[in-house]
């Protein structure tokens, strides 16, 4: 019982956007999301396609996690930042191979695949994107 | 070993984590005196994954490299091994994780994929098989991949070199290619010099096999057979990199093998970032290949304890410095670093336990 306290359906179903950034983009208003939605949150429209998401943006705000939630507990203190892709698209994401007090509103960043939580001794391990300050 | 058809590196990229921590700190950690050990292990300094790092997002970052080296699409590979001894799962491929994250196999992930096992030679091993499927026809692109997250018990002399980074490899038909892998062969026999067992968190060693019985027998032994098949001696190639457990090893069998100095440390990256096992001799390599001219030629031998080894004959092709630019390369890795203390490695190492932790493993 201990190593499915994470959702394996949930932790399956969320890995074309976690592993791959695919998102959704309105046929109708041109809105995107990330994952993709059933229905446009902008118009209602449900004319959604599948898309990939560009991998760099902008940190336009973000949190330092000193009291995590189960399962992230070994990573504080992290960073979680709201990010502006270059498209747009606003996502939620940590931020890795960073510390907190380097972090900027306007940082330019780009996304890698980390390792996001474990559970338990025999549990899956979850992967998912994270984003870093770039390299160049 | 020859394939029927030519077969080349179409790409290639690395990964190596931005944390390092030095020498001298691991032996403070133990009240040592590093000056005593630096001699005998010429590493100042190795790489340490971040906390949330492993081998299949090393192998993740250095493929997405390769892919943008080859400036091929992802769905266009129909092989993805994966050469580690420190495989996230002890059983689950880490190949389908990479397979899924890359979209290799196109939208029906029409692919094989695999993790391979053989010590610090799991990468080379990857790379032969893929050699194999591309050379005689059943696919036309395959990605190998050597990657580790090295294990090395603390207070142990492996903890020195122990480290973590991999490489990754798109090899397809030589027509594609901007490196040809003219032939290869390997070298494999049963010799005691370190395992790991089932649920041990580290491995053990046997200090009088590492040297001659192990290292220097199978490199020396598969490097002089594979210049007899192709009829070369060490003056032939321009490049040659070994595998590098240390810094001293890799410079003390390239000697023995007839090579100056000045052809093997371009591939010499191990004093830098330390091992990082099944990486090593390919990261050696992609730091060749980031600053090769076309008709250069490189003689590559890895070595996995166990033990065995692999030669490869590669020579330069056209058109190789139109790509050497379309990724990060090895030194933009190499140099991109941060020092940690003991206590922040052996925390991002995972040596250190909370009480509240339910992420422990």
């Amino acid at each position: 019982m201990w190593a499915y306290w994470q959702s394996v359906p949930a932790h399956w179903r969320e890995l074309p956007a976690r592993y791959r950034l695919e998102g959704g983009k309105c046929r109708d208003c041109g809105h995107t999301t990330l994952p993709d939605e059933m229905v446009c949150p902008v118009c209602g429209s449900k004319n959604i396609e599948r898309i990939n998401l560009p991998r760099r943006g902008k940190v336009v705000n973000y949190s330092v996690i000193w009291n995590a939630p189960r399962g992230y507990e070994y990573y504080t203190p992290y960073v979680v930042a709201l990010i502006e892709l270059e498209d747009g698209t606003r996502i939620f994401s940590q931020l890795t191979d960073v510390h907190p007090d380097e972090v900027r509103e306007g940082m330019e960043v780009e996304m890698v695949l980390r390792k996001t939580r474990v559970s338990g001794e025999s549990g899956l391990i979850a992967y998912s994107y994270k984003f870093r300050p770039v390299m160049d | 070993m020859r394939a029927d058809r030519k077969v080349g590196i179409v790409g290639w990229g690395v990964y190596v984590p931005k944390w390092r921590i030095k020498s001298e700190e691991l032996a403070r950690g133990w009240g040592r005196d590093w000056n005593r050990y630096a001699a005998g292990i010429m590493v100042e300094e190795k790489s340490v994954p971040g906390i949330d790092e492993d081998t299949f997002t090393i192998a993740y970052e250095a493929s997405v490299n390769a892919l943008k080296r080859a400036r091929l699409d992802a769905s266009l590979l129909r092989a993805v091994y994966v050469g580690t001894e420190s495989k996230p799962y002890a059983v689950k491929t880490t190949a389908t994780m990479l397979i899924d994250a890359l979209g290799a196999g196109g939208n029906g992930r029409l692919t094989t994929g695999a993790d391979y096992e053989f010590a610090c030679k799991a990468g080379t091993e990857a790379m032969q098989s893929v050699i194999g499927l591309v050379g005689s026809g059943m696919i036309e692109y395959g990605l190998a991949v050597g990657a580790d997250t090295a294990q090395g018990a603390p207070g142990d002399a492996l903890e020195y070199t122990a480290a973590a980074g991999g490489a990754a490899y798109i090899i397809g038909p030589a027509e594609r290619s901007v490196a040809i892998i003219e032939a290869s062969l390997s070298h494999v026999t049963d010799t005691p010099d370190f395992w790991r067992r089932q649920h041990e968190r580290y491995p053990a060693h046997t200090r009088a096999f590492t040297g001659e019985p192990a290292y220097f027998k199978h490199i020396v032994t598969a490097a002089r057979e594979l210049m007899s098949l192709m009829g070369t001696g060490p003056e032939d190639y321009d490049y040659a990199v070994f595998h590098q457990p240390n810094g001293k090893y890799p410079l003390r069998v390239g000697t023995r093998l007839g090579f100056t100095p000045d052809k093997l440390k371009p591939g010499l990256i191990t004093p830098y970032i330390g091992n990082t096992y099944s990486g090593s001799a390919l990261v050696g390599l992609a730091a060749v290949l980031d600053q090769a001219k076309p008709g250069q030629r490189i003689l590559v031998v890895s070595f996995g304890s166990g033990a065995g080894s692999d030669a490869f004959h590669i020579e330069v092709g056209d058109g190789i410095e139109e790509v050497q630019g379309l990724a990060p390369k090895t030194l933009d890795y190499v140099s991109r670093k941060e020092y940690v203390d003991y206590t922040t490695y052996a925390r991002y190492r995972r040596m250190i336990r909370m009480l509240h932790d339910f992420s422990a493993y």
